[in-house]
């Protein structure tokens, strides 16, 4: 049986009014003030030592990205905290603030299908993400411009706007997961307690669980190098169910071309070198290389994005309408 | 379809796992009819009228909508039809017209016509100073207004009203009945729900009493007074007169008199008597304070009705307080 018409039909409407929402709300100009105030402090005290230590490096302007001041986090782990909490704080009342305004029966009444009401409020959720990122990047190559005094490379810039799409990848599965929640919980503040518990669990508990967890499923012995890798897979393995970890690895291997594995920064944590067969230690990664090594991980955002869109768009086709 | 229906529902049936919400319910609405959904809260009223929309799943039945399958084509359905939800909701940081302007949006109106028709909207229901103003600080009876206005802005053939009257004081609800009085003369056929059986008494053509999902009693107010309350019409006189009781008792039709206070006598009888009770007082030089006939009421039909099935009025009770 074939529906009629568009699913799409009144899409661009719904999300024009969502982003309106989004644009002109008192909380959203809170979150950007948050996020904004503290990336651009982070940026600064980054920006003080990487003029003291690196005069030489090839790819200065990327350090802006990675490199932090003494005892603060760099630009990319503060994205990797804060912009989960943005895209819970704009997703986590989307669809049930409809039914407790009593707003969803009167808008589904209208000639358009649940799909573009629940499309038009994720991509408007994006879209407000994505000016948001968008402009904190601008800011963040503009300081970089006016303090170092010298442009970025064409590669440079190539590999920051990778990291931006990415970050918006990010972003995505987040907001994939507070639209989740705010169509399965029927009260906005327990679809955002459970957001944010969610997102503390996996940012701060995650990382120190995990390790522990993998444990139980390698030998303690490890003899070669062989057995060394595949106990750090098992690792990853389990610190990737925490989208914060993956995208630490992609921005990771993409911001810093010398990076030639995922892999290579446990490695130099436990005081060891990855060696290629042909290649020659600490020379920078081809561009498409380093895509190529993060690509599985990109993939796997954007299919975890979509899997949890595609559950809250399953679950919110079968619930009734009524309150 | 015929031409004169604008819904017909054959067999309507919703349920919930075991729970049969609706069981199998058939009515049909005719074009430029007020059509009332009557009976207490959890009666499936609200249901019935979500499966006319397609905003439910129809367990069995059939049902068409302006010829249309709601099921199959529910953006032809929903575009001719407005609907107005049970204590509808608006968006409280939009104001009333940029409310009206979100749905005239979706529904697909061009700028310059949907400026016209929310204008013509606002004025018919009387917000045409609330344009401006934000919903949060409107009332109740200014957001069913409001949601009234909406329907007539999309120029609907069909007005679904959801419990328009719940939670209304009298002077809001008279506006809204008068509102909706003016769809019908606009030839806008109406089909709404209320657990109040007297306030819309007045508005309905036909109803439909609706008792645990099935259709119990239908047809108009005055039909139903005669199927349920025997036939009968009554006659309030208020006259003054020594031995009218006994003279008005001899009048052919009437078969009983009943003194109801002093000077007021209550007659019963086969056909409307009143012309010759009328010349009766005249007759014997008494003074004529009131003559009146008395409508039947819906609720002495569903009382009487209900008096007949014990069980059925329990749970009919059992509903009503749940409604207050």
């Amino acid at each position: 049986m074939r529906r009629e018409g568009s699913a799409f039909q009144g899409l661009g409407v719904v999300m024009l009014k969502e982003l309106a929402d989004h644009l002109t709300g008192i909380r959203m100009i809170v979150l950007e003030w948050l996020v904004v105030l503290m990336a651009l402090g982070v940026v600064y005290t980054g920006i003080q030592q990487i003029r003291e230590v690196s005069a030489e490096d090839p790819f200065l302007f990327l350090r802006l990205f990675t490199r932090s001041g003494e005892g603060l986090p760099s630009f990319v782990s503060v994205l990797s905290f804060l912009v989960p909490l943005v895209a819970i704080g704009i997703g986590f009342d989307l669809v049930n603030s409809e039914r407790n305004q009593r707003t969803l029966s009167r808008i589904l009444s209208q000639p358009i299908y649940r799909d573009a009401l629940l499309f038009g409020k994720f991509l408007a959720g994006l879209l407000t993400m994505t000016i948001m990122l968008v402009a904190l990047w601008l800011m963040v190559i503009g300081l970089g411009i006016l303090t170092l005094g010298l442009p970025p490379g064409a590669e440079e810039v190539a590999r920051a706007v990778a990291m931006l799409i990415v970050t918006i990848v990010y972003a995505g599965v987040w907001l994939a997961l507070a639209l989740l929640f705010s169509i399965v919980f029927r009260s906005g503040a327990t679809a955002a307690l459970v957001a944010l518990g969610l997102w503390l669990f996996l940012t701060i508990l995650w990382p120190l669980l995990s390790p522990y967890l993998a444990a139980v499923f390698v030998s303690d012995t490890v003899t070669t190098p062989a057995e060394l890798l595949s106990h750090l897979g098992v690792l990853q393995a389990f610190a990737r169910l925490s989208p914060g970890a993956l995208f630490g690895e992609i921005v990771g291997v993409l911001l810093d071309p010398t990076v030639r594995s995922t892999q290579q920064p446990l490695l130099a944590s436990l005081g060891l070198a990855l060696v290629q067969p042909g290649a020659i230690p600490g020379a920078p990664l081809p561009l498409l290389q380093s895509f190529e090594v993060v690509w599985p991980q990109t993939v796997g955002m954007v299919a975890s994005a979509i899997l949890l869109f595609v559950i809250g768009y399953v679950i919110f086709q079968r619930q009734e309408v009524r309150a | 379809m015929s031409e004169t229906n604008v819904i017909e529902a054959k067999g309507l049936t919703k349920t919930y796992g075991g729970a049969t919400a609706v069981d199998h319910v058939t009515f049909t609405v005719g074009r430029g009819e007020i059509f009332g959904l009557l009976g207490p809260n959890g009666a499936g009223k609200t249901t019935t009228i979500l499966m006319l929309l397609g905003l439910t799943e129809i367990s069995s039945g059939e049902v068409s909508v302006l010829g249309f399958d709601p099921a199959r084509e529910p953006l032809s359905v929903k575009r001719r039809v407005g609907y107005l939800p049970d204590t509808v909701g608006f968006y409280d940081q939009l104001t009333a017209a940029d409310n009206l302007r979100y749905t005239a949006r979706l529904i697909g109106f061009r700028s310059r016509e949907r400026e016209m028709r929310i204008t013509a909207a606002l004025d018919q229901v009387g917000l045409q100073e609330f344009a401006d103003k934000y919903v949060g600080t409107f009332s109740r009876g200014m957001r069913q207004r409001l949601g009234l206005a909406e329907i007539l802005m999309k120029g609907a053939q069909i007005a679904i009203l959801d419990e328009p009257t719940s939670g209304l004081d009298p002077h809001a609800t008279a506006e809204l009945l008068a509102i909706i009085r003016g769809f019908k003369s606009e030839g806008v056929s109406v089909l709404l729900s209320s657990h109040l059986l007297e306030r819309v008494q007045s508005v309905c053509d036909r109803v439909a009493l609706f008792s645990n999902g099935r259709i119990a009693l239908m047809g108009s107010v005055a039909e139903l007074g005669r199927e349920v309350l025997g036939g009968g019409y009554v006659v309030d006189i208020e006259a003054d007169g020594a031995g009218l009781a006994e003279r008005l008792a001899l009048i052919p039709g009437v078969s009983g008199v009943e003194k109801i206070g002093i000077g007021k006598l209550r007659l019963h009888a086969d056909r409307d008597v009143r012309p010759e009770a009328a010349a009766e007082v005249v007759a014997m030089h008494g003074r004529l304070k009131y003559l009146g006939i008395q409508e039947p009421s819906l609720d002495a039909i569903y009382t009487r009705y209900f008096a007949t099935r014990p069980d059925e009025e329990m749970a009919m009770r059992e509903g009503a307080r749940h409604a207050a």
